[in-house]
C-alpha cells in the first residue's frame, strides 16, 4: 500500500501561466513548496485541498485517487480529508473560537456536546483554553493562527496543508509560533505540505524542500542541499542569506570556529543567525570604527551575477558575501585572494533554534 | 490663508446651507400632514371598517411579498453573483427592471400575463379555475413584482463581494454546499440581507401603482393603505391624513429600528 500524497499537478490559468509540478510526500513527512509571490504556490494549494481541478496530472492520498481528469475522477474538497490551515487562518467571522474549530465535526454530525469536547481538548493542546467564547476578531495573530492550526487538527485529517502559516504574524510571535508548529507537525502521522515564500520556515520545519518558480519546480532537495549548491537565482538569493547556528550569551554567539557579537543580551542558548549577503563589507585591510564582526579570510569561489558578483569566503566561518563587479575590480579579488570581512552586529538576524544542531 | 482655531473641522457654511436645504425638502410635507392630523377623531378614524381592511391586507401582502422575495430572491441572487452563464447581464437587467419601471406598466404587464386571457393566466385559469387579477393573490404578486428586486440587487451585491474564501475553506472541513451556504454565505452576509429585507418591504408596504392596475381597489379585498389613501384623498380627507401617518410611524419605526444596526451593509 501507497502511505502518503502523491501529485502531478497541471493547471493553466491563463495563456502565460501554467502550473506543473509533482509533489511526493511519504506520511510522516513534511515537504516545502518555496518560492516567490505569482509562482503557482495559491494554485496548488487549491488543487491539492480540492477547490480547483486539475487539468491534467492525477491527485493521490494513500492510495485513493483525489483528482484524474483523465478517468473523469475528482473528489470534492469536503471529502478530501486534507486539513488546510489557510493564509491569513480564515477564521468564521461569526463564530466563536470554538464553534470555528468545532465546525469541521459538525459538519460531518458530530453530535454537538462531542464535537465541544473534542473541540475543546484541541484548543487546551495549543494552550488556547480560556478562549473557547471569544470571537475571531478579539484573538491576537498567534492566537488566531493556533485556533487556524486546531480547526484543521480536529477534523484528524490525512493530509496537513499549510499555506503561509506564519506569513501574517510578527517576528517575535512568528518565532515563537514556529516552535510550536514544529512540535505539532512532528506529532502529526500523515504527510505535510507547507506553502511559504520563508525560506527560514521551509529551512527549519521541512525535511524536503521544492523551490517553484513561475509554475515549475526549479529545484528540489534538503535544506543543506539547496542552501549549498543552490540552482537559480531565486534558489541562491534565499540560500544567499548566510545562516549560522552557534550558541548565545551576554550579547556574545559562540559558532565554534569564531565568537560573533549580537545586538539583543537576553538570548540565551541555541540560535540561528541570519546575515545578509549585501550586509558584510570586503576590506584589503583590517578596518577601523564600529563593525564589531570581522575577520580574515580567502576567496574560496567567485559566481557572476551581472553587474554584482557574489564570494564564497573560507575558513574560519565560511559565507556568502555579495559585492559590487566595481568594488571586486578595486579589491583584485581572486579565487584565493585574502580579504577582510566585516558586518555590524545590528545586520545580524538572531532566531532561537527549534532544537539545538 | 488663516483660519481660526474654532473653525478647524467644521463643515463649510454653503455645504451646510444646501445640506438644510435639502432636509427641509423631506420635512416641509411630513409638517404639512402633521398640522391637518384630527388628533380628537383619530381613534375612530382608525377603526373604521375601511382602515381596518387597509391595515389587514397592507400587512398580509406586505409580509407575504417580503417571505415570497426572501424564498425565491435569495437563489436568484446567488445565480447572479456566482453563476457565469451566456445572457446574465440581460437577465440582471430584466430583474432589476421593476426599479426603474412605472409601476402601472408593471401591473399592466402582470394582467396581460395572468389575467383572465393572458398567456400564464388563461391555462391556469382553465386548469384550475384560479384567478389572479382583482384578489388577495393578486395583491401579493403586484407587491412581489416591484419589491423583490431591491432584496435580489442587495444580496447579489453581498454575495460578490464576500470573501468567497471562506467557503471553501468551509469546504476543506467536510461541509457540503448546503451546509456552506447555511452556516457560512448566509451568516456572513446577514447584515446585508436583512438591509434588502427591510427595503423589499417597505417598498411592497407603500406599493400603489401595479396593485391598483392588476388587483384593482376593492375594498377588503384588494384595497392597502396606499390606496385606501387615494381614495379618502377625494371623499373624506381626514381618513386620508390618519392613514398616511399611520404609514408614516410604521415604516419611520422600522426604518429606524433596524437603520443603525443593519442598513450599514448598504
Amino acid at each position: 500500500m501507497n502511505i502518503g500524497f502523491s501529485g502531478s499537478i497541471a493547471v493553466r490559468r491563463s495563456d502565460e501561466f501554467l502550473l506543473s509540478v509533482e509533489l511526493e510526500i511519504p506520511a510522516g513527512r513534511t515537504v516545502a513548496l518555496l518560492g516567490p509571490n505569482g509562482s503557482g504556490k495559491s494554485t496548488t494549494v487549491a488543487a491539492v485541498a480540492g477547490l480547483l481541478p486539475i487539468d491534467s496530472g492525477r491527485v493521490s492520498l494513500n492510495d485513493a485517487v483525489l483528482d484524474d481528469p483523465e478517468r473523469g475522477l475528482f473528489v470534492p474538497p469536503e471529502e478530501r480529508r486534507v486539513g488546510v490551515v489557510f493564509q491569513d487562518y480564515l477564521l468564521f467571522p461569526h463564530l466563536t473560537v470554538l464553534d470555528n474549530v468545532a465546525f469541521g465535526l459538525r459538519s460531518v454530525h458530530v453530535a454537538k456536546e462531542e464535537a465541544a469536547r473534542r473541540s475543546c481538548e484541541w484548543l487546551e493542546r495549543l494552550g488556547l483554553q480560556g478562549l473557547e467564547r471569544r470571537e475571531p476578531r478579539d484573538l491576537s495573530g498567534g492566537q488566531a493562527q493556533r485556533v487556524a492550526l486546531a480547526r484543521a487538527l480536529v477534523t484528524e485529517p490525512d493530509l496537513l496543508l499549510l499555506d503561509e502559516p506564519l506569513a501574517a504574524l510578527d517576528v517575535t510571535t512568528r518565532t515563537e509560533l514556529r516552535r510550536t508548529l514544529d512540535e505539532h507537525l512532528s506529532a502529526f502521522v500523515g504527510p505535510k505540505l507547507l506553502i511559504t515564500h520563508d525560506p527560514m520556515e521551509a529551512f527549519l520545519l521541512a525535511d524536503n524542500i521544492h523551490i517553484i518558480e513561475d509554475g515549475r519546480i526549479t529545484q528540489s532537495g534538503t535544506a543543506d542541499e539547496i542552501r549549498l549548491q543552490p540552482r537559480t537565482r531565486y534558489a541562491a538569493d534565499l540560500a544567499g542569506s548566510n545562516l549560522i547556528s552557534g550558541i548565545a550569551s551576554n550579547g556574545h554567539v559562540d559558532t565554534g570556529a569564531i565568537e560573533l557579537r549580537i545586538v539583543d543580551e537576553a538570548v540565551v542558548g541555541p540560535v540561528l543567525l541570519t546575515v545578509h549577503p549585501t550586509a558584510i563589507a570586503v576590506h584589503a585591510h583590517r578596518p577601523d570604527g564600529s563593525p564589531r564582526n570581522t575577520w580574515e579570510t580567502t576567496v574560496d569561489r567567485i559566481e557572476d551575477l551581472g553587474n554584482r558578483v557574489r564570494l564564497r569566503t573560507a575558513a574560519p566561518l565560511p559565507l556568502a558575501v555579495e559585492v559590487t563587479e566595481a568594488a571586486r575590480e578595486e579589491l583584485g579579488l581572486e579565487v584565493g585572494s585574502r580579504l577582510w570581512v566585516a558586518f555590524k552586529a545590528t545586520e545580524i538576524g538572531v532566531q532561537p533554534a527549534a532544537r539545538p544542531g | 490663508m488663516k483660519r481660526s482655531r474654532a473653525t478647524v473641522g467644521r463643515p463649510p457654511t454653503p455645504l451646510l446651507v444646501l445640506a438644510l436645504l435639502g432636509l427641509a425638502f423631506f420635512v416641509i410635507p411630513l409638517l404639512g400632514l402633521l398640522v391637518r392630523v384630527p388628533w380628537s377623531e383619530l381613534p375612530t378614524l382608525l377603526k373604521s371598517a375601511v382602515v381596518v381592511d387597509a391595515m389587514r391586507i397592507s400587512a398580509i401582502a406586505s409580509i407575504s411579498a417580503t417571505v415570497i422575495s426572501l424564498v425565491l430572491g435569495i437563489p436568484l441572487a446567488w445565480l447572479l453573483a456566482r453563476v457565469e452563464f451566456p445572457g446574465r447581464s440581460i437577465v440582471r437587467g430584466i430583474v432589476t427592471l421593476p426599479l426603474v419601471l412605472p409601476p402601472v406598466v408593471g401591473g399592466a404587464a402582470l394582467l396581460f400575463a395572468l389575467g383572465r386571457r393572458g398567456l400564464v393566466g388563461e391555462p391556469l385559469y382553465e386548469a384550475s379555475g384560479l384567478l389572479l387579477p382583482f384578489s388577495m393573490g393578486g395583491v401579493i404578486i403586484a407587491t412581489t413584482f416591484v419589491a423583490m428586486p431591491f432584496l435580489v440587487i442587495t444580496v447579489e451585491g453581498a454575495l460578490r463581494n464576500m470573501d468567497q474564501r471562506y467557503e471553501g475553506a468551509a469546504a476543506t472541513l467536510g461541509a457540503r454546499r448546503w451546509t456552506v451556504m447555511r452556516r457560512v454565505t448566509l451568516p456572513m452576509i446577514a447584515p446585508s440581507l436583512i438591509a434588502g429585507l427591510v427595503l423589499t418591504w417597505a417598498r411592497a408596504f407603500g406599493e400603489f401603482g401595479a396593485t391598483i392596475t392588476f388587483a384593482g381597489n376593492l375594498q377588503g379585498r384588494t384595497q392597502t393603505l396606499p390606496l385606501a389613501v387615494f381614495v379618502a384623498l377625494e371623499s373624506d380627507r381626514d381618513t386620508a391624513v390618519a392613514i398616511s401617518l399611520i404609514m408614516i410611524v410604521v415604516s419611520l419605526a422600522v426604518i429606524v429600528a433596524l437603520r443603525d444596526r443593519w442598513t450599514r451593509a448598504l
